[in-house]
């Protein structure tokens, strides 16, 4: 098992996201999150690298059990790929890629460069190379981003809504190097409403409401055949 | 103009004078207020507050004070610095204060994302601070840094009150001498006017080409 996490509850102030969340990830596993606005998507997988901190529960990554002085160990074995990118807008598309290598994996120089360029030639961005964030459109930024990710070589690949903030016509792109990411065996944490994304690429749809995950299973029978109302209910509003 | 050519090495002195001043209260500034900033970021709470009580007196006293304390205040307490040293002393001391402001609204500027960036592929915090956060910082701060140094160059006329002979302290002595107050002054005004316009044009390149770089 690759993440673990029991009866997760987190607040901000008095608001209770997080009502008590279960859920496990196996290694190879894609699962995607769905879930309405405000359903605790984003807090739940900002906990799993400490991003936000749990107020009770327990987050298991790699057998490491989450807490303040364990959080440096985990988030080496995990990436985070943002909504919006968060790039370093200073540093050109290889020198983003190759900043975790070099200051947190301590890989020299002479190898973290030819490394990097291999990765952005794996997301189609070899002839970016040099250009700095501001030149690319928003689908290159986030494909940037995902080789940023995997210069960590993570064990698991945690998703924000990658696609949300880009223009419907380059989600494409970004979702073709994550289908891709998922073939090759990545295990990967995906908050989506890219429904058919879910249904080709999940191992397996988490659904969340109020705080809670509602329902779960696999994407053959979570999109034909949902168990919940509320499901049913948000299926359709994503289809409209 | 005969001024000019009449008092030109009394004038060229203080020129210099004014401009050391200005230039090594500036760095010497910057790097006092560099680690006053971190500081005011630490996790610790004595560094916190003793960086805030730090700011808040030199920016709420005149400056004129502190520059009369350095040079006539501390030799009772045994410490004796000559004129030149101690107006460096003061004007250090207080563009400290207002850099380290300058410097904190940079960092507090730079977009939250980036830190979660850099958190969560397990980089250090001085690691984010140095690679990440300060580059961006910077480009933020210069706009308020420029104007700092711009105003510090024309506070150094108050170090004239402690006997250094500066740009000010020269005009007045043209003008006892020759009781041409007048053109004394403006001739001096029109230098240190000279000098900030340099700045600022140096300014404009510096901030033009970090635009660049982004690109
Ligand atoms: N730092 C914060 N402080 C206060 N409230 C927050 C904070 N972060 C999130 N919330 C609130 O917590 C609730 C859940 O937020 P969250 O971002 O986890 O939802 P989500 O499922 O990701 O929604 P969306 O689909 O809109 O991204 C929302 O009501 C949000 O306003
Ligand atoms: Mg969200």
């Amino acid at each position: 098992m690759i993440v673990s996490v029991r009866d997760l509850h987190k607040r901000f102030g008095d608001l209770e996201v997080l009502k008590g969340v279960d859920l496990d990830v196996e290694r190879g596993e894609v699962v995607v999150v769905m879930g309405p606005s405000g359903s605790g998507k984003t807090t739940l997988i900002r906990c799993l690298n400490l991003l936000e901190v749990p107020d009770a529960g327990t987050v298991r990554i790699c057998g490491h059990e989450l807490t303040k002085r364990s959080a440096r160990e985990v988030r080496r074995r995990t990436a985070m790929v943002f909504q919006q990118f968060n790039l370093f807008p200073h540093m050109t598309a290889l020198q983003n890629v190759m900043e975790g290598p070099l200051s947190v994996r301590r890989v020299p120089r002479a190898q973290a460069e030819p490394q990097a360029r291999e990765l952005l030639a794996r997301v189609g961005l070899a002839d970016k190379c040099d250009c700095y964030p501001a030149k690319l459109s928003g689908g290159q930024k986030q494909r940037v981003a995902i080789a940023r990710a995997l210069a960590m070589k993570p064990e698991v690949i945690l998703f924000d809504e990658p696609t949300s903030a880009l223009d419907p016509e380059l989600h494409a792109e970004v979702l073709q190097v994550m289908r891709e990411l998922a073939r090759e065996g990545m295990t990967m944490v995906v908050v989506t409403h890219e429904t058919a994304f879910a249904r080709e690429v999940a191992d397996r749809v988490v659904f969340m409401d109020g705080g809670t995950v509602i329902s779960q299973g696999p994407p053959s029978s979570f999109f034909t055949d949902p168990d919940h109302p509320r499901v049913r209910a948000f299926l359709r509003l994503v289809a409209s | 103009m005969d001024l000019l050519v009449d008092f030109l090495p009394d004038l060229l002195t203080g020129l210099c004078v004014t401009i050391t001043l200005g230039v090594v209260s500036f760095v010497l500034g910057s790097v006092v207020g560099a680690l006053v900033t971190v500081a005011r970021i630490s996790g610790s709470r004595v560094l916190r507050a003793s960086a805030a009580a730090y700011v808040s007196v030199f920016r709420g006293t005149p400056l004129l004070i502190q520059i009369m304390i350095v040079y006539f205040g501390l030799p009772q307490l045994g410490v004796e610095i000559p004129p030149i040293p101690s107006a460096i002393v003061a004007f250090t001391l207080f563009s400290a204060a207002y850099l380290s402001e300058n410097f904190r609204a940079g960092i507090l500027g730079v977009d939250k994302g980036q830190w979660e960036a850099a958190a969560s592929m397990a980089m250090p915090y001085w690691r984010t601070l140095r690679r990440i956060v300060f580059p961006q910082a910077i480009r933020i701060a210069t706009p308020a840094v420029g104007s700092r140094f711009v105003a510090l160059m024309k506070d150094t006329s108050l170090a004239s009150a402690v006997t250094v002979v500066e740009l000010t302290r020269v005009a007045e002595g043209i003008g006892t001498s020759t009781f041409r107050y007048m053109e004394a002054l403006l001739l001096v005004g029109l230098l240190y006017w000279g000098i900030n316009t340099l700045l600022q044009v140096g300014q404009q390149v510096l901030e033009r080409r970090m635009r660049r770089a982004y690109a």
